[in-house]
């Protein structure tokens, strides 16, 4: 991740604040925006950095230590860079049942990388998820907001493939 | 009332309470962690569980949490149960998997919750051998440290720090296995109450850093009952001492003042009792002579025979000690020791509290009212124990609208959720921003003769035979509408006010509103502030004296010629009074002596100095601001550890100084004759012989052990002087003994209590067994006597003051208090000296943009006489025409009502 830099200065950006805003009056009690903001957030950047809390608590009207239990409670807020496209590989019983340690072989033999791993031209973040509700066609994986099921260790990259 | 069965048992409990308070209440021991009597039942923890069955037929049973149970009539549940007992020894068990093996370095060690709740489950093997997970821990500031591996999830710290003491900046963060209780980053906590997480944690995640560098077990510490010094909320505390040093200030349990809870200034100020340069022995000051007393008092003495003497007493010393010295000097001739105008509103206040239409709120009290108006105070800084309680009195509307859907009051989180942070109404009106905004309805600012009218147009809108405020602004009327309609709607209003900006307008405004409240026939109570820990004490002794009784009237007579000495009490009067006056004063007079337990400035220019024990060296008796007399106990004996120091209470000197003039033995060789002589004196103070058992009191034929019976190393904590054990110092004063040995348990009813034990509670929880039910009050009856219920009469209606309309040119100097700084002898303690703000010069921000100055330019301005230069402070709601000076910071003059301020402009670099 050494290509990635990291400011300590956060900023929100016009069209991110501007979102927030209009998500927040959804609710009686702007409080119940904190998730919608820092998916918000996430969406614009790949993930959510530390100053967001701080940013995000100023327009909700709530302490930033309240914002951060949240962005920490939630393993879908990432708050470290992750690569341009995210895999989630389900460990959940069937998937596990149904094969899923091949998958991720065959993703560790294309990619070279662990789960919560990122590739080095960060193309990539490995995540483990439990359960994408694709049971029946287990194992099952996504990529970015793709579901695939009946993946094998062969056909998993190929599938990579197509997200450059 | 409800009946319940507990293993057989039948039991009569209140039926509005859970099973675990109605078990915990009848003295029996059910193990929680979750659960805390001032913050409810949340169900988090488990650790409660209880086998409930449905009625006496079923063997079956099922188990229930005792904390989310109500203990309705007709209940049959178990404790013992064998399967109720395994699973709490399971919950116990999973909580301590992640738990390290560290408690013989955990500062919580031995008055640790969880050491005593893992005890009574019985879990005493670990079973996991795997690894731990471990944590990162934060730096918090210099009260708190933090120890995060060490955290079992309950929730405590979060629940009271951001829910009922209204914190924002202490969060929980992670999930399942890696929840973290901490900041978002490395920081100081801000708020003023952050060290009750040190009580409030069960475990050692949140310790006191203050005790951290010269630490020891609490079973190794002697305490007493006392009383903090801080203001003049009269919080009871137990100060814990080692070796000759104060290590630790815990809460004192007083179910009528501070229950569970103290501020950080009065918890961590301690450290002025352990400064190496604290006057030890009587010193001559100008050959550097010490001396011991015998000596050093035919040398008082010798300086006074025959000299027309002035004593100047002290609103921050006993009134013990204040009334020595009024015997030493003749009450002609006794001075209070406040400034006139400080005085003169305290006995202002003295009278409304006393005789006043309405009566005052202890600070427990104060929790139950619905609606609050704050009249000039900034409560945080300057009685910050009522801030914490008006907070409740605010979130009261949680519990109003959750019984009203038939919700317990107890079901904390339920009653959070329906009440979506709905609050009862807390007007506050005051100069600057307070630290309370956050609970107001309305929050406005003002310079203090504004606020005053402000006041007057409350009591006018609550009763129109109030006198009305001529030429009030349509906002203020309007305001003051709101103000009156919400007080009138409510069931019991509370009006807060005080000395602090030294307005007297402001009290009179006070009393219109009291007397409007009571015209309405409402139940209405009243809290007034005073400025320090004894002033009303101070005032109620000096009630029926005649003349000007201030410290200027003091200096004055001095500077005249009228005396030739000047013994002064506990009493540094370059914080009273004009720099210059002080000097002349001190200079005229042929004789001064101080009498004082810190090295301050006036202690300088004395003559002669004598070491007077401060709280933890002495005894007591303060008067609070709601007129409630506590004694407070001396905690250890200092010249067990070192016989040079001759430190004694300020009462002892001064009685055998006057006895010394008088050619005769003293007389008063204990602290009762002193306490029953100064009732004797003063009728108004006749009930102070009340506030506390006196030194015949025993418990089954035993003094009161003022030390935990595991108490260790007695014998070898003098060998570097001699092996030889001395008897342990022997106290006349108290029924206390400067021992382990005596009784220190729970089972006998007892006000005075100088550390929290029971067997098998060894935390700040023990405080359970000596209550009549958990969280309420004690058995024995809450420590201390109210002296100022008097008859309740009608004011006469006082006239509201001119609109604030500064001279050009000019600007009104208002008081800005702090809480780390304002106080003069918590000032002096180390880590408090961490927490206080540089002195600074406070002003609008128009007044700002005008001089062209940003934040923290530095200023120039003249006060009288005196030439100041201090950094600017912009405040964002300071009213225009005012500036604000932090009062008691270094360089900072006394300020009076009358402060002027010209020539502002930025200073020449």
């Amino acid at each position: 991740m050494s290509n990635l830099i990291k400011t300590d200065r956060f900023v929100l950006s016009d069209a991110e604040r501007a979102a927030i805003e209009e998500e927040m009056h959804h609710y009686e009690d702007p409080r119940a925006a904190s998730i919608e903001a820092l998916k918000i957030v996430q969406q614009a950047r790949g993930w959510v950095p530390d100053g967001a809390a701080d940013a995000i608590g100023e327009i909700l009207g709530i302490p930033a230590s309240d914002v951060e239990g949240v962005a920490t409670f939630y393993s879908q807020i990432f708050r470290q860079p992750v690569g341009r496209h995210i895999i989630r590989v389900c460990d959940s019983m069937t998937c596990f049942i149904g094969g899923h340690e091949s998958v991720l072989d065959g993703i560790r033999t294309t990619l070279g990388i662990e789960p919560g791993q990122t590739t080095a031209d960060n193309r990539f973040t490995l995540l483990p998820v439990c359960c994408l509700g694709n049971c029946d066609k287990a194992p099952a994986l996504m990529i970015d907001d793709d579901t695939f099921g009946n993946v094998t260790a062969d056909s998993v990259a190929a599938l990579l493939e197509d997200y450059p | 009332m409800a009946t319940i069965h507990v293993d057989g048992k039948q039991y009569e409990v209140d039926g509005a309470d859970n099973l675990l308070q109605a078990c915990l209440s009848l003295g029996l021991d059910v193990p929680y962690f979750c659960w805390h009597p001032a913050l409810g039942s949340v169900g988090a923890c488990r650790q409660c569980a209880v086998k409930q069955y449905s009625d006496e037929n079923d063997t079956r049973g099922r188990l229930v949490m005792s904390c989310m149970t109500p203990a309705t009539d007709n209940s049959w549940i178990s404790i013992d149960d064998e399967e109720a007992k395994a699973f709490r020894a399971s919950v116990i068990e999973w909580l301590m998997i992640n738990h390290p093996h560290d408690c013989p370095v955990c500062e919580e060690g031995g008055h640790c919750h969880l050491q005593d709740m893992t005890v009574m489950t019985g879990h005493n093997q670990r079973r996991y051998r795997f690894s731990k997970r471990t944590h990162v821990n934060q730096d918090l500031g210099p009260f708190i440290a933090h120890e995060m591996n060490r955290c079992i999830a309950c929730y405590r710290c979060v629940r009271y720090y951001k829910d009922y003491a209204g914190g924002t900046d202490l969060g929980v963060f992670g999930a399942h296995d890696e929840v973290y209780f901490g900041r978002v980053e490395d920081g100081v906590l801000e708020s003023e109450f952050s060290g009750n997480l040190t009580e409030v944690c069960p475990t050692g995640v949140f310790t006191d850093k203050t005790h951290s560098e010269r630490y020891n077990r609490k079973w190794d510490m002697q305490f007493a009952p006392s009383i903090c010094h801080g203001c003049s909320a009269g919080c009871n505390i137990s100060p814990g001492e080692r070796y000759g040093e104060i290590r630790r200030i815990e809460n004192r349990f007083n179910g009528s003042v501070n229950h569970y809870f103290l501020c950080d200034r009065g918890r961590f100020g301690y450290g002025y009792v352990n400064r190496k340069d604290r006057p030890q022995r009587p010193l001559l000051q100008r050959s550097r002579l010490s001396m011991g007393i015998d000596a050093a008092l035919d040398q008082a003495a010798g300086l006074l025979n025959r000299q027309r003497i002035l004593g100047i007493g002290s609103p921050r010393a006993s009134l013990e000690s204040n009334f020595a010295l009024r015997e030493l000097v003749g009450a002609e001739d006794f001075y209070s020791g406040m400034a006139r105008e400080e005085l003169a509103n305290v006995n202002a206040i003295r009278e409304l509290i006393q005789h006043g239409p309405l009566p005052t709120a202890s600070i427990r009290d104060i929790e139950n009212h619905d609606a609050v108006f704050v009249l000039g105070e900034d409560l945080t800084q300057t009685a910050a124990r009522i801030a914490l309680a008006l907070r409740q009195s605010a979130r009261g509307k949680a519990t109003e609208i959750a019984e009203a859907a038939g919700i317990q009051s107890w079901h904390q989180a339920a009653v959070q959720n329906i009440a979506q942070g709905a609050l009862n109404p807390v007007f506050i009106a005051s100069v600057d921003s307070t630290r309370l905004d956050d609970i107001a309805a309305e929050a406005v600012r003002a310079a203090p003769a504004d606020l005053a009218r402000l006041g007057f147009a409350v009591a006018h809108a609550i009763d129109p035979s109030a006198p009305a405020v001529d030429g009030l602004e349509a906002d203020a009327r309007e305001l003051a509408g709101r103000i009156a309609e919400a007080l009138l709607a409510a069931r019991r209003p509370l009006l807060v006010s005080g000395a602090s900006l030294g307005s007297r307008s402001l009290i009179d405004a006070a009393a219109n509103i009291a007397q409007a409240l009571k015209n309405r026939g409402k139940d209405a109570s009243i809290s007034m502030v005073v400025p320090e820990a004894n002033s009303m004490g101070l005032s109620i002794m000096l009630a029926d004296e005649p003349g000007d009784r201030s410290v200027e009237a003091a200096l004055d007579a001095v500077v005249e010629g009228r005396y030739d000495a000047l013994v002064i009490l506990e009493n540094d009067l370059y914080r009273r009074a004009d720099s210059q006056l002080v000097d002349a004063a001190l200079a005229a007079a042929k004789v001064v002596i101080v009498v004082d337990h810190q090295q301050t400035p006036t202690a300088d220019k004395a003559h002669l100095l004598l070491p007077a024990s401060s709280f933890a060296e002495g005894d007591g008796t303060l008067v609070s601001l709601e007129g409630r007399a506590q004694r407070f106990f001396q905690v250890f004996e200092p010249g067990y550890y070192n016989p040079d120091v001759l430190i004694r209470e300020g009462w002892r000197w001064l009685h055998a100084l006057r006895h010394t003039l008088l050619g005769k033995p003293v007389d008063w060789t204990s602290l009762d004759q002193v306490t029953a002589a100064c009732a004797a004196v003063h009728p108004r103070l006749a009930g102070i012989t009340e506030a506390a058992p006196d030194a015949s009191f025993r418990i089954k034929g035993q003094k009161l052990a003022r030390a935990p019976h595991r108490y260790s190393g007695r014998t070898a904590m003098r060998a570097n002087i001699s092996v030889h054990e001395p008897r342990q110092p022997q106290d006349p004063d108290s029924p206390f003994a400067f021992s382990m040995e005596g009784y220190s348990g729970a089972g006998q009813d007892r006000q005075q209590i100088p550390f929290a034990w029971s067997p098998g509670w060894n935390s700040p929880q023990a405080w359970n067994k000596f209550q009549d039910e958990v969280g309420g009050h004690l058995r024995a009856g809450d420590p201390g006597v109210r002296l100022l219920d008097g008859a309740r009469m009608d004011v006469d209606w006082a006239q509201p003051p001119a609109a604030f309309a500064p001279a050009a040119g000019t600007w009104q100097v208002v008081p800005l208090y702090h809480l780390f700084g304002s106080e003069e002898n918590s000032a002096r303690a180390e880590p408090i000296q961490q927490r206080m703000p540089q002195p600074y010069v406070a002003l609008a921000e128009a007044e700002a943009q005008r001089l062209g100055v940003t934040d923290g330019a530095m200023l120039a301005l003249s006060l009288g006489d005196r030439q100041l230069q201090l950094p600017a402070r912009i405040s964002s709601e300071l009213p225009l025409g005012v500036i604000g000076l932090p009062v008691g910071l270094p360089g900072i003059p006394p300020l009076t009502a009358a402060s002027v301020a010209t020539g502002i402009k930025e200073a020449t670099r």
